[in-house]
């Protein structure tokens, strides 16, 4: 495609230009600005009426120069070198190395957009992934192919958590460990977490197993826009093209839901919710969206973000608008980590939404689909009971309440309260049981009688 | 529209999911245009002057100013005929299937024109014998009929505005579906050929003889829904509810096991996976009201959270209009829209970019005219043609409000245009009370008709029942508050007698399992018979407490669990294995009450 090159500018705003008076520009192009003595910028187009070309400029316009600049129009999207060897590399969100190394020359390329999997040709993910988590294992099973996040709020241990992922869960199957890799999409990360999660892979050896994309938090939030897009063009390079399983994790949700606000304030957009924009719903699917398995490629996308709930509120539009996209939900609880229970997860209201083909009998365990739907209720109810003592105190509680409330209390001490411990689903199951065996059989009414009698014997033997 | 009129029509304009148009002589509003040198699909949406808005259905990366434009002359429109059940079409009605086979790939391209319905397949079409030559032929006459599934027979009808003398129509053989099949002779003496199937523009409704009131439930399966908040076949039914609340399984279950004769399911803005999930399950699941396969009679249209926005917005009426087609043949059709707010949602986009004045949250004024619209295409009635037929459509559609806040617009909209409200209640999905309808603020507008209709289907006690069991909920509703500041435990005896019943309904009747073999779908029989036995309970159990027997020693009865777990334990045909359990309640309660000097 031809190339065009225009001089000057006619108006500069937020990270956006105008560009007037040039023909033959196509909508979404890649574009180059060169200025005198800076490093080059790159761009889309946004928007053409007639002559004007509006563009935003993902490094920003500070000293821009109105008529000191040149733009180079491409002709095309932006594209993405992809290659296996990206597989232990470090790039910015422009696909351009930070590592040092030489840039990634390959024939292929593909549009960072990406488009929609054809819903005829996905895979239902179906093979769940054990974590060593009860919490998640158990409770709200993670599946290969899955996209979860996770809600968390400042200053909780979601990287701690992500981080026990990363080291143990079995995302590719055994006997093929080869054809796994990681890409990691850092979105205005600090520094700290940045240096936290290098030493993550460094630690669990997966170094070599890594793309990473990088916008830190002092990095243009405009390149932020395009940071899980790289990601995830990687990712379905690897995962479809490339066979490979391929864990996906976004860090952090809510900046880049930030910076997307900030660009559609510059553009004058009619925002919906709390300043953010009426299509952010339709732009966090075209990046969630991408997670799955596609027919003709035994590869997998699972994708895990962070996404810190802004004063911990989940009714926020990025949280909300996501919980609408994605296949679930690990929710962090504030009070749960304040009690010193690790991993502070609020198991209530966590989801899976594809835990119900991945467990149960030829799965997990036969088991698995009505023990915890018995450990969700009781824990409920349990729950109430807590909520009832703190009003009446827990002496005022019937004898049944009080056998509730502490059901709860051994729930989350020794239950979700596992510490960096790993525990097999075997582990994660019978340990469930053994909490069950602390209730009268009249509370278990989301087992069957024959269940009970196989996993708590001497308390099926007493009743009839 | 002439030649040199597409030479000079050029793209002045493109933004966001829609382009500016100047140059064209004449304009017509949903106009169909081809957009670009890769003719994309859109469709005018708003005309000012000689500058035209189109609305384009894919993805505008790489189009120019100045690019051409070519008009179609037709509106956006649905074709209809045999061949659409047991597909999966887009918001455009291109048929994802094809689609795959066509591009090879995995992904959605651009610029892929593939028709609705299969052009080369034949069809062994029957003519109505009743034609002969010389018979006026209207709008809504059966023609003929094709087997289009194992469960579906489908009318060949004449398009609703048909009107001439028949000159021939086609002997019994296999046809394709372009195939003339009847020869008519117009007023104006023009001859005009029918084929099997025929268009028509989404955006309007088909036409009907009459709207006729509704009179029989959709029976669904689902407990709190049949006995509870009925729905009429032909009613209109919104499912609001936060993220996770149970709106898509509500939905498909509604899909599974209604008994409506055709199902239309539009995956509107939602996820790629749970159309996939349908397209994996439904071929493999059995009608409990017909024994065939639910593929069958069900038509999908996924227009999922990452296709093009302006597409969604179309695929509401692409789906209502193929709902529609169907009620003609004189079917009873269940349309089920998952999500309307993302639909909404498209609305508000487009608008956005037509920079018309936003009113509440940057929704459009129009927005509730357009939902007024789209709810009261559902309906009974009595089709045009002979010979006479009627049909239905049900609207049961979800809507998504932000932080599932219910005064949004959309939701506040909708209430307005529905008459059943199932609302899911987040603090209810939190403890896993699925379906998390809430029974103190969901409502049906259809109990009186329903009601009549218990009483002449031998379901006498329906109304009494539900009477007694809302009863029992609302009370426990009020000793809740009470019981939070105090304690049960401090609550007279009978008042702890209606939570522990209340208990009781919620977990053995409301709440139903999705995912239990058994559970997924419960028979009316044994809906009635779930609730006799759960108020047999508490009628004895109130005259034990009024003879003084301790309430602990009626909540550990092993009555309480059988009550509870029998949606799961008795099949659902075993009627004998619920007498067995009334006859094991009376007996225990007997037992008991032998001892309080109470006798039945
Ligand atoms: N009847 C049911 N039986 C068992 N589980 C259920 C039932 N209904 C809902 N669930 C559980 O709730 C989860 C969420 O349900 P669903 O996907 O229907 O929510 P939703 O309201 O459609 O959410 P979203 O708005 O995000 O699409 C399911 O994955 C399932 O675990
Ligand atoms: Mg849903």
């Amino acid at each position: 495609m031809a190339r065009i090159t225009v001089k000057g500018v006619s108006e500069i705003r937020g990270p956006i230009i105008v560009i007037e008076g040039v023909s033959g520009i196509r909508m979404g192009e890649y574009l180059e600005v060169k200025l005198p003595n800076k490093p080059t910028r790159k761009g889309r187009v946004l928007a053409i009426e007639e002559e004007r070309v509006i563009i935003l400029l993902y490094q920003g316009t500070y000293e821009v120069e109105k008529d000191d600049i040149e733009t180079e129009f491409f002709g095309r999207t932006m594209q993405l070198f992809v290659a296996e060897d990206m597989i232990g590399r470090v790039f910015n969100s422009l696909g351009e190395p930070l590592d040092g190394l030489p840039s990634i020359y390959s024939d292929e390329y593909r549009d960072i957009n990406g488009s929609p999997i054809n819903p005829t040709s996905r895979i239902y993910p179906r093979d769940y992934i054990e974590t060593g988590i009860s919490s998640i294992d158990l409770m709200n099973t993670l599946v290969r192919g899955q996209k979860l996040p996770i809600f968390t709020g400042a200053g909780l241990p979601n990287n701690r958590l992500i981080g026990q992922i990363v080291k143990q869960a079995r995302i590719a199957e055994t006997e093929d460990k080869e054809k796994f890799a990681i890409v990691f999409g850092a979105m205005g990360l600090t520094m700290d977490d940045y240096i936290y999660f290098q030493r993550l892979f460094e630690e669990t050896g997966t170094l070599n197993k890594v793309v990473m994309f990088v916008n830190l938090a002092s990095d243009s939030p405009a390149e932020r826009l395009i940071t899980p897009r790289v990601a995830l063009t990687t990712a379905e390079y690897l995962a479809f093209d490339k066979d490979y399983h391929v864990l996906a994790i976004l860090s952090d949700i809510t900046n880049y839901c930030q910076a997307l606000r900030a660009i559609s304030v510059a553009l004058e957009t009619v925002p919906s919710r709390k300043g953010y924009p009426g299509y952010m719903y339709s732009d966090l699917a075209s990046i969630y969206e991408r997670a799955g398995i596609i027919e003709d490629s035994q590869g997998s996308i699972t994708l895990i973000a962070n996404l810190t709930m802004p004063n911990d509120d989940i009714t926020h539009p990025i949280p909300d608008l996501t919980g609408y996209i994605t296949e679930g939900q690990i929710i962090l609880d504030r009070s749960l980590h304040y009690r010193g229970i690790y991993p502070p997860i609020d198991v209530l209201g966590s989801l899976s939404r594809l835990m119900k083909d991945g467990i149960g009998e030829g799965y997990t365990r036969k088991d698995h689909p009505s023990l915890s739907n018995q450990l969700y209720a009781s824990y409920a109810e349990g729950l109430d009971k807590r909520r009832l003592a703190e009003v009446i105190g827990k002496k005022e509680l019937n004898r049944r309440d009080q056998i509730l409330h502490e059901f709860a209390d051994i729930f989350e001490e020794d239950y979700v309260n596992q510490g960096d411990n790993y525990r097999t689903i075997e582990e994660s199951l019978n340990l469930g049981w053994s909490l069950l065996s602390h209730l009268p059989e009249t509370e278990l009414t989301k087992v069957s009688t024959d269940l009970i009698l196989e996993y708590i014997p001497n308390k099926g033997a007493d009743s009839v | 529209m002439t030649n040199s009129d597409e030479e000079r029509a050029r793209i002045v304009t493109i933004k966001g999911s829609t382009v500016e148009v100047r140059g064209l002589s004449s304009y017509r509003m949903g106009e169909i245009t081809y957009v670009g040198e890769e003719k994309l699909i859109g469709e005018i949406i708003e005309i000012e002057r000689n500058l035209a808005t189109v609305q384009v259905y894919e993805p505008l990366e790489g189009l120019k100013i100045n690019d051409p434009i070519y008009l179609t002359g037709k509106s956006i429109s649905a074709e209809l005929g045999p061949g659409l059940l047991s597909n999966i079409f887009d918001g455009i009605q291109r048929p994802l299937e094809q689609i795959k086979k066509t591009s090879s790939s995995s992904f959605i391209q651009k610029g892929i024109h593939i028709n609705a319905l299969n052009r080369d397949k034949k069809w062994l079409f029957e003519p109505n014998k009743k034609l002969t030559k010389g018979h006026l032929v209207k709008g809504g006459d059966v023609l003929g009929s094709v087997q289009e599934t194992q469960t579906i027979k489908c009318n060949i009808i004449a398009p609703p505005k048909t009107n001439g003398e028949l000159l021939s129509i086609q002997e019994k053989g296999e046809f394709q579906i372009t195939d003339p099949i009847v020869e008519l002779k117009g007023s104006d003496k023009s001859k005009k050929e029918l084929t099997l199937m025929h268009e028509w523009p989404v955006r309007i409704a088909r036409p009907f003889l009459k709207k006729i009131p509704v009179h029989e439930p959709l029976i669904t399966g689902q407990r709190i829904i049949d006995m509870f908040f009925p729905i009429a076949k032909g009613g209109t039914a919104a499912i609001p509810g936060g993220f996770g609340t149970g709106k898509t399984i509500l939905q498909h279950q509604l899909s599974k096991w209604s008994d409506a004769d055709i199902v239309v399911y539009i995956g509107c803005g939602e996820r790629g996976n749970e159309m996939t999930d349908v397209l994996r399950e439904f071929p493999k699941l059995v009608d409990p009201h017909t024994q065939n396969p639910l593929m069958n009679r069900t038509l999908l249209i996924a227009n999922v959270s990452n296709m093009p926005v302006a597409a969604r917005e179309a695929s509401i009426y692409m789906g209502i209009t193929m709902a529609e087609f169907y009620r003609d043949q004189g079917f009873n059709v269940l349309l089920t829209a998952d999500s309307t707010s993302r639909w909404a949602e498209a609305l508000r986009e487009i608008a956005g970019q037509l920079e018309e004045m936003p009113v509440e949250e940057g929704y459009p004024a129009y927005l509730g005219a357009r939902l007024a619209d789209f709810y009261e295409r559902a309906g009974q009635v009595v089709t045009l043609g002979s010979p006479y037929r009627e049909g239905s459509i049900n609207i049961t559609a979800a809507v998504s409000p932000p932080g599932g806040d219910f005064s949004e617009p959309v939701t506040a909209n909708t209430k307005r245009f529905v008459k059943t409200f199932w609302g899911l209640d987040s603090n209810l999905a939190n403890r896993k009370h699925f379906p998390s309808i809430n029974w103190l603020y969901s409502y049906s507008g259809y109990i009186n008709i329903i009601e009549e209709w218990a009483l002449e289907s031998g379901l006498e006690d329906w109304g009494r029942y539900r009477q007694e069991m809302f009863t029992i909920l609302q009370k426990d509703d009020e000793l809740q508050h009470i019981a939070e500041l105090i304690g049960s435990k401090a609550l007279p005896a009978d008042e702890q007698l209606i939570i522990l019943v209340a208990d009781i309904i919620k977990e053995g009747f409301l709440q139903q399992n999705a995912y239990d073999k058994i559970d997924s779908f419960c028979p009316l029989e044994k809906q009635m018979k779930m609730m006799k036995l759960m108020l047999l309970f508490n009628n004895r159990a109130e005259i034990l407490i009024k003879n003084g027997c301790p309430i602990s020693l009626i909540i550990g009865l092993k009555s309480v669990q059988i009550l509870k777990r029998m949606k799961e334990d008795v099949p659902n045909d075993n009627i004998v294995q619920m007498n067995k359990m009334e006859d094991y309640i009376h007996t225990e309660m007997e037992e008991l009450g032998s001892k309080y000097g109470y006798r039945v």
